[in-house]
């Protein structure tokens, strides 16, 4: 009860601010255009921001706010990392790269580098990874840190898991492993859904009948729930062979996600289709080789690509809840969405010792800055394409 | 009497490629209480920013960056957003050029019509769709008392301008703006809304300005010219000192436009061959018939026009003849031998022959290839060039629709402007080295003097290359100055056909007598003698209910 008094109390103090604040603002400024039309919304907004910034501050004085705190660094450490690296690339490199880098937001520098370093991790994991992803090395439930008096291990700055593997390592290969099948899985949906959208939008008549309803029943059904069933299904199949069941995922996966692919670019392909420079080439007699491929495909590009980043993404937090259920990614193997079930007990020690906590959060965060970074490229792409238009 | 409108050294500069470029440059303009004041100019000469900006307001991206707009005593540049919206909608009004886009398809034309009465608390709700009756009447819009209560779509083109005129009217404002209002309107429909808008404006004393790009119109309209060339004032005058004595060179080569003419070929043979003849063809969409018995030859080397109202079936004999849409009935030959319907049986010669060029050629050109690539693929698929000769091949297309290959080969169509990219869409055709082209309003989309070079490109190629043209326009001047024949069509069948002196001198069909005299003349007392001959009951369906 006495939360809600508070949340009303200062609504109704930030309201009052703003309004206290706009009066004065519109007497200091001598009425200035900018004040005078500023709308009573706006202000509020305003002074909403302000006790944001306020709340934030007295919540990073607080000593208990540790998570906070690592936030708040955490933030401006990557806003810091994105600036450079944009600078760098508009000072280095040939010039249709520097111009490239000298309209882009820093969303965006953040969100190549962000994807850079991933891919770099990834192909080069043998090489940067310092143990094996197997290999268990007898200290069990080393606290992250690399602090003795703590309970960790200089050899492990990461920590390491309950059976005695290195989380560093294992995060470095989990790279490797889920990045790399959920680039893979996604380049497979998007051949499959993008050319077969394509062809129905072209050809349309029965054959888009068929496709279309075709793709509306697989979609009916709850993708995680139907990828499931037919993961058990293919276990059977597999009989335990790890890479068998791996491919199977990879495919399984690839045709839930190509639905909704064909989805976009059969709607995509039809805006074009009807476009007059493909009814020239129609007339021209060309094949559907050149239709799709030359006339509509480039033009349907902007929000493929666009589409490609955000379905890596879901393909990507699909396979990482699949592992967490226990049918994705198979163990020994390592995969930040196994990882995060088998440190999740960890969680609970928070409150006492914010460092034990931090282990499963480290794939866990893994995956969400490659999901914010991915999304903010494509955002800049959208942005770019739209503005092509023009 | 001070003016209504007073704009002094107004600027205004819009944003692209991150600078700031200028769009006006410094225009004065005084509107006195009761005056319409006529702006022309091509596009981009900034028309349409000008009246934006004389109800205070600019687009996104562009900026007021000096001068003064007052309106009665008001200053609009340092007036606060409560002021001008007090203005807006009630005393200044505007009237866009697609009435189609401009209304919400999702509610009656009443209810967006009551809403600016309503709302600047002029009358409340019944008073306002009283006297909105009332403007709909005054507008003679047929059935006034309930065509408020139609969602857009179910009202045409011409009733939706009307009906948006009307709304601009429910304030009654002291000010409308018209921007374009019958530029998307066919002659026929023009008339009534030009003599509906004019109407108006005389029974209130509203000042207006009307802004356009087409001289007959503004002659009708307005009281004094302004002509605008790249943001900047050419001259203004009274409307017929302007249209008798012109000052500037500009304004001249504006009017002299109309004068392009070409003299009729002389008539094929008895024996000569028509390269293509449309024999009785019937088509449909689904059960819709849109074409009836269609029949009309193209002779080697000549041109014949294809004229109509929109939804006359002009382009559907377009589809027909191209093989897009297969006929219900009769034939469509080719130098005597019957084409297949469907285009998908015709032979890749036979496509070859009959090319088209199409109205807008910003849908007409792929944006994602270059100029070279558009014009090159229908070369190497047709005769097989490939790397050398082809690029060869491509630039002399170029010198041939006289664009500089070394400047435009390498362009994409976003860096064309409107005239060069119809002129690639010509060489795009030109490249297959069809017999026939057929051009669906192929200039409509153009402004004047550029439509103008257009169709004297148009001219010269059929001289040296003796192509045959099949010309489908709605625009009765253009088919003054290139046709040789004149096939005139209406709800899908051919009213009248015949070489085109004959069909310029009376007796006409009464539907081609009523396309020719509907064409806006430039002189400005065409629109009164108009009406006063026709009798205000032959303005249509319009004055049924009324009368």
């Amino acid at each position: 009860m006495s939360l809600w008094i508070w949340a009303i109390g200062a609504l109704a103090a930030i309201a009052a601010l703003a309004w206290i604040g706009l009066c004065v603002a519109r007497r200091l400024s001598g009425n200035a255009p900018r004040y005078r039309d500023m709308s009573y919304g706006v202000a509020f907004g305003y002074a909403l921001a302000l006790a944001a910034i306020a709340g934030g501050v007295w919540l990073w004085m607080k000593p208990g706010a540790v998570y906070f705190r690592w936030a708040v660094m955490g933030f401006f450490l990557c806003a810091a990392a994105a600036f450079v690296f944009r600078l760098a690339g508009r000072h280095l490199g040939p010039e249709r790269l520097r111009r490239q880098f000298r309209k882009m937001p820093l969303t965006a520098a953040f969100g190549i580098l962000v994807i850079l370093i991933y891919a770099i991790v990834a192909i080069f994991a043998a090489w940067i990874a310092p143990y094996g992803q197997e290999a268990v090395l007898g200290a069990a439930n080393v606290v992250p840190g690399g602090d003795p008096a703590m309970g960790g291990d200089p050899a492990f700055p990461l920590g390491t898991d309950r059976i005695g593997r290195d989380i560093l390592s294992r995060l470095i290969y989990g790279a490797q492993n889920t990045v790399g099948l959920a680039f893979a899985t996604t380049l497979l949906a998007f051949l499959l859904g993008g050319s077969l959208g394509l062809l129905a939008a072209v050809v349309g008549g029965w054959l888009d009948q068929v496709l279309s309803r075709g793709v509306d029943v697989l979609m009916a059904i709850p993708s995680l729930i139907f990828a499931l069933l037919l993961l058990t299904i293919a276990s059977v199949w597999a009989d335990g062979a790890r890479g068998l069941m791996t491919l199977y995922m990879v495919l399984i996966i690839a045709v839930i996600d190509s639905t909704r692919v064909f989805r976009l670019s059969r709607s995509v392909g039809i805006g074009i289709v009807v476009m007059d420079y493909v009814e020239a080439a129609k007339l021209r007699g060309e094949g559907m080789g050149h239709l799709v491929f030359r006339e509509i495909l480039p033009n349907a590009m902007a929000p493929l690509l666009a589409e490609f980043g955000l379905r890596f993404c879901f393909v990507f937090l699909t396979i990482a809840s699949l592992s967490f259920l226990g049918v994705g990614i198979q163990p020994p193997l390592a995969d930040w969405g196994t990882m995060v079930r088998d440190l999740a007990q960890f969680i609970n020690f928070a409150a006492f010792a914010p460092m034990v906590a931090l282990a499963p959060l480290l794939p866990a965060l893994a995956i969400a800055i490659l999901t914010v970074g991915v999304n903010f490229v494509v955002d800049w792409m959208l942005h770019r394409a739209s503005g092509l238009k023009s | 009497m001070t003016p209504l409108l007073e704009i002094r050294d107004l600027r205004i500069e819009g944003r692209s490629d991150e600078a700031w470029h200028p769009i006006i440059n410094g225009i004065d303009l005084t509107l006195g209480r009761g005056e319409v004041l006529g702006l022309i100019g091509e596009s981009g000469a900034g028309k349409s920013t000008l009246g934006l900006a004389a109800m205070g307001y600019v687009r996104d991206g562009v900026r007021i960056s000096g001068g003064a707009v007052v309106f009665d005593g008001i200053d609009l540049m340092t007036a606060s957003t409560e002021e001008k919206r007090s203005l807006l909608g009630r005393r200044i009004a505007y009237v866009a050029q697609s009435a189609a886009a401009s209304f919400n398809p999702a509610h009656k034309l009443i209810d967006q019509h009551v809403e600016a009465p309503v709302r600047h608390g002029v009358s409340g709700r019944g008073e306002s769709v009283e006297v909105a009756i009332e403007l709909y009447r005054k507008l003679r819009l047929p059935n006034p008392e309930e065509i408020g209560f139609r969602y857009p779509h179910q009202v045409s083109g011409g009733q939706l301008q009307r009906a948006m005129t009307a709304m601009a009217m429910s304030c009654r404002p002291d000010l409308i703006i018209f921007d374009e209002p019958t530029t998307a309107l066919d002659v026929t429909t023009q008339i009534e809304v030009l003599a509906a808008i004019r109407d108006i404006v005389d029974q209130f004393g509203t000042s207006a300005i009307y802004i356009t790009h087409d001289l007959a119109v503004v002659a009708q309209m307005a009281d004094r010219i302004k002509v605008l060339l790249r943001g900047d004032e050419v001259e203004t005058a009274p409307t017929r000192q302007m249209l008798e004595h012109p000052r500037e060179d500009y304004t001249k080569s504006l009017w002299a436009v109309r004068g392009y003419h070409r003299p009729e070929k002389p008539a094929p043979g008895p024996d000569s061959v028509p390269i293509l003849s449309v024999e009785g063809v019937t088509a449909a969409y689904g059960e819709q018939v849109v074409l009836e018995k269609v029949s009309f030859d193209i002779h080697p080397g000549r041109t014949v026009a294809v004229v109509g109202e929109s939804g006359s079936g002009k382009s559907t004999t377009a589809r027909v003849i191209t093989g897009l849409l297969p006929p219900k009935g009769g034939a469509v030959r080719f130098e005597g031998e019957a084409l297949p319907p469907g285009y998908r049986q015709r032979s890749k010669d036979q496509l070859r022959q009959v090319q088209m060029i199409y109205q807008m050629a910003d849908t007409a050109l792929n944006p994602r290839q270059t100029v070279a690539q558009i014009i090159g693929r229908p070369v190497r698929f047709y005769s097989g060039l490939r790397g050398r000769r082809l690029r060869v091949r491509v630039d002399e297309l170029l010198d041939q629709i006289e664009m500089d290959p070394a400047i435009f080969r390498d362009r994409l169509p976003g860096e064309l402007s409107g005239g060069q990219k119809q002129r690639i869409g010509i060489a795009r055709a030109l490249a297959a080295e069809p017999r026939l082209i057929i051009c669906d309003e192929v200039t409509s989309a153009l402004d004047q003097l550029v439509a103008e070079g257009i169709l004297k490109l148009l001219a010269r190629l059929q001289d040296e290359l003796g192509l045959s043209y099949m010309f489908i326009t709605h625009d009765l001047a253009t088919v003054k100055a290139i046709a040789d024949e004149v096939v005139v069509m209406k709800e899908g069948q051919v009213i009248e056909q015949g070489p085109k002196t004959a069909m310029f001198t009376p007796p006409h069909h009464p539907y081609t007598d009523l396309l020719l005299s509907s064409v806006p003349e430039m002189d400005p007392d065409w629109l009164d003698k108009l009406l006063a001959e026709r009798g205000v009951e032959a303005l249509g369906e319009a004055a049924t209910g009324k009368m």
